[in-house]
């Protein structure tokens, strides 16, 4: 469906309604993600709201039905045993009240507005939630946001510096490491920092000597997929993922396998 | 998850003081596998105690003692560090080539050793709230004994559970004569040889291990050993990488010209915890280091294994491996 560049789309007076109950303030003030949610949804009015609309509106039935809310905003934390924690996200500094239970993946999403960091399983076996706290990558899903306290945490979105994305982002998008792109976010973070792993000489599973003097360490493909097998790609985007992190590892220029369709193809 | 209280602690006295004075509360390390079994409902600790920021960090030579020559490790000290260490890789090989086989890097740069001792079964019945299992809820039942139970144990079981212990760390800790270092709230240490430190199962197949509740686990001593040049890790799973143990190999030799001195072999995936095949061990001391005495040993390794329905092809796929470990050895 086509809609005017600048116009409101066109919808009933249901769905209008339906619409302007999402964006209220009731519910866009609960967390300090609001405003951004708020614009977030203003955006996709204008590319599709109708669509939109008549999903909610099916989930939203769904919901009233049994008796619920269609949005349920995420618990607020029990005063008796929520803690404050600060932490550094990408350079600055935060400040949380968060409940013990609350994950440093969910206070990512939900408290910070950082939706780049993906939930794939919440339980350590995709990879999907990796970020790089103090210069290691680990599992958002599995680290409490109360125990970052003081540290320093590195997500997708604070790679790129200003406008000029990170060697590895542009290079996951030049061999197309990617296709749903759901896991990419954990995959680009745990590539960044497997080259500094590599450049401190840490070792693999599949490192032939573990006993040759610890030095920066020459990723092989081998290499690269051992130390890569904790980030899961259900589209199975590992050949090009891999041809990825070999050209920044190397730092050279190499050449794409994939290519635009050619004119005699498109004319068969 | 059902809700904590989270307290910190800045050393091994309030840790342990903690404990002490809530029956339910645990110590978070690393938190790789509490937190994924509270998300389940299977840990329902009231209160976390966090000991990350505790000091037992260091990787050092162990200068005086039984031990002396050998090396400690802090039991928060982390896995990736461990395994990284120029000290572990130097001297053991065998145990970073073990931790390098588990889990994944970024779970290792978060496990810490004391939490990778202390990890629980992958039964998936203890995982599931809905299934009978003895270890989760004694007296419920065992669901693997007849039910699915390929990855579980073909030694040492007790008909109250079958499960195995999942650590690649603790097999080659078994391996070489480790022991675990470990202190209660009135600072009293006790020290334990690491084959005793994980138990089998029994009639009370909750308890894993020989720790108290409140006791804190603080390094872990390898004593000084000649295998550093022949040892070998060898990990059989269901996928290249990034998966549990069906059956592993810690093989260590030291050898004498083509004859081998002494073996150290201890096998992962098979039992409750890292199990020695001593036997096997005192029939190598002496013999060529040949394919052929590795097969006779191998067959020795695996005489007493009683597996399950699904789990048989644990007793042969446990001779290779061993076979192959030790050629890798040599
Ligand atoms: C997807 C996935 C795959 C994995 N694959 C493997 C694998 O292939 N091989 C393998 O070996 N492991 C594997 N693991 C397990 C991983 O190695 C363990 O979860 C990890 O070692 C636990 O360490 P931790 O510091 O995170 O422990 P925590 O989760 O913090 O603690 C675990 C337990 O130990 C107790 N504890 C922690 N430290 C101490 C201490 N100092 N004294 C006394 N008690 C203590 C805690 O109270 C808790 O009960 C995997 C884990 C995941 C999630
Ligand atoms: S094998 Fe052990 S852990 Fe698994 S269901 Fe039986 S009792 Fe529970
Ligand atoms: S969401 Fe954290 S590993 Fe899958
Ligand atoms: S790109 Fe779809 S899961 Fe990896």
């Amino acid at each position: 469906m086509m809609q005017e560049e600048t116009g409101q789309p066109d919808l009933s007076a249901d769905e209008q309604k339906l619409l302007e109950e999402l964006l209220s303030e009731d519910i866009n003030g609960l967390s300090p993600l609001g405003e951004q949610r708020r614009n977030f949804l203003k955006q996709v009015a204008a590319a599709g709201a109708a669509i939109l609309v008549s999903q909610l509106a099916g989930e939203s039935l769904f919901a009233h039905t049994a008796g619920e809310e269609a949005f349920v905003p995420p618990p607020a934390a029990d005063p008796a045993t929520a803690v404050q924690v600060a932490f550094k996200v990408n350079t600055a500094g935060r400040s949380l009240t968060v409940d013990p239970r609350m994950t440093l993946l969910d206070s990512l999403r939900e408290k910070l507005g950082l939706t780049g960091t993906k939930k794939g399983c919440d339980h350590g076996q995709c990879g999907a939630c990796t970020v790089i706290v103090d210069g290691r990558r680990v599992l958002s899903c599995l680290t409490l946001a109360v125990t970052c306290e003081g540290k320093s945490v590195t997500t997708i979105e604070g790679l790129a510096k200003g406008g000029t994305l990170h060697p590895m982002q542009a290079a996951f998008i030049k061999h197309d490491g990617f296709q749903c792109g759901y896991c990419t976010p954990g995959q680009i973070c745990s590539a960044v920092a497997l080259m500094a792993e590599a450049k401190r000489g840490e070792p693999s599973y599949v490192t032939a000597d573990l006993r040759a003097n610890p030095g920066p360490v020459q990723l092989s493909d081998d290499e690269i997929r051992e130390r890569m097998s904790g980030n899961l790609c259900r589209c199975g985007a590992y050949p090009n993922i891999l041809s990825a992190i070999r050209e920044v590892h190397r730092g050279k220029e190499t050449a794409q396998s994939w290519q635009f369709i050619s004119p005699d193809q498109t004319a068969e | 998850m059902r809700p904590f209280k989270y307290s910190t602690s800045s050393d091994a006295r309030s840790a342990t003081q903690l404990l002490e004075v809530n029956p339910n509360a645990q110590f978070l390390a690393g938190g790789t596998n509490i937190l994924d079994l509270m998300k389940e409902d299977v840990e329902r600790p009231d209160e976390l105690v966090d000991i990350t920021r505790l000091s037992l960090t260091g990787v050092q030579t162990i200068t005086t003692g039984t031990n002396k020559g050998g090396v400690s490790i802090g039991s928060l000290r982390t896995n990736t560090e461990t395994a990284s260490h120029p000290l572990i890789r130097q001297q053991f090989p065998l145990l970073s080539q073990a931790i390098l086989a588990g889990a994944s890097q970024q779970i290792r740069n978060m496990a810490t050793n004391g939490g990778n001792l202390n990890q629980r079964t992958r039964c998936p019945y203890f995982y599931e709230v809905s299934m009978p299992c003895n270890k989760r809820a004694p007296g419920s039942g065992c669901g693997a004994f007849q039910g699915i139970n390929r990855m579980h144990a073909i030694f040492g079981w007790s008909e109250k559970c079958i499960a195995v212990h999942p650590s690649d760390m603790c097999v080659a800790l078994a391996a070489l004569d480790a022991v675990v270092k470990v202190r209660n709230v009135a600072g009293q240490e006790r020290v334990i040889s690491f084959t005793d430190y994980h138990r089998l199962p029994g009639n009370t197949p909750e308890k894993d291990n020989t720790l108290n509740h409140g006791e804190l686990v603080t390094a872990i001593e390898i004593p000084p050993n000649p295998f550093a040049a022949r040892s070998y890790y060898l990990k059989v799973r269901d996928r290249a990488s990034y998966a549990f143990a069906l059956v592993s190999v810690a093989a260590a030799l030291q050898t004498e010209g083509t004859a081998i001195k002494q073996a150290r072999i201890a096998l992962g995936g098979v039992a409750h915890k890292p199990w020695r095949a001593t036997e096997a061990e005192q029939f190598l001391a002496g013999k060529p280091a040949t394919e052929d005495s590795f097969r006779q040993a191998a067959e020795l390794a695996m005489k007493g294994a009683k597996p399950f329905e699904h789990n048989a092809y644990k007793v042969e796929l446990g001779k290779r491996a061993i076979v192959h470990a030790l050629m890798k050895t040599v």
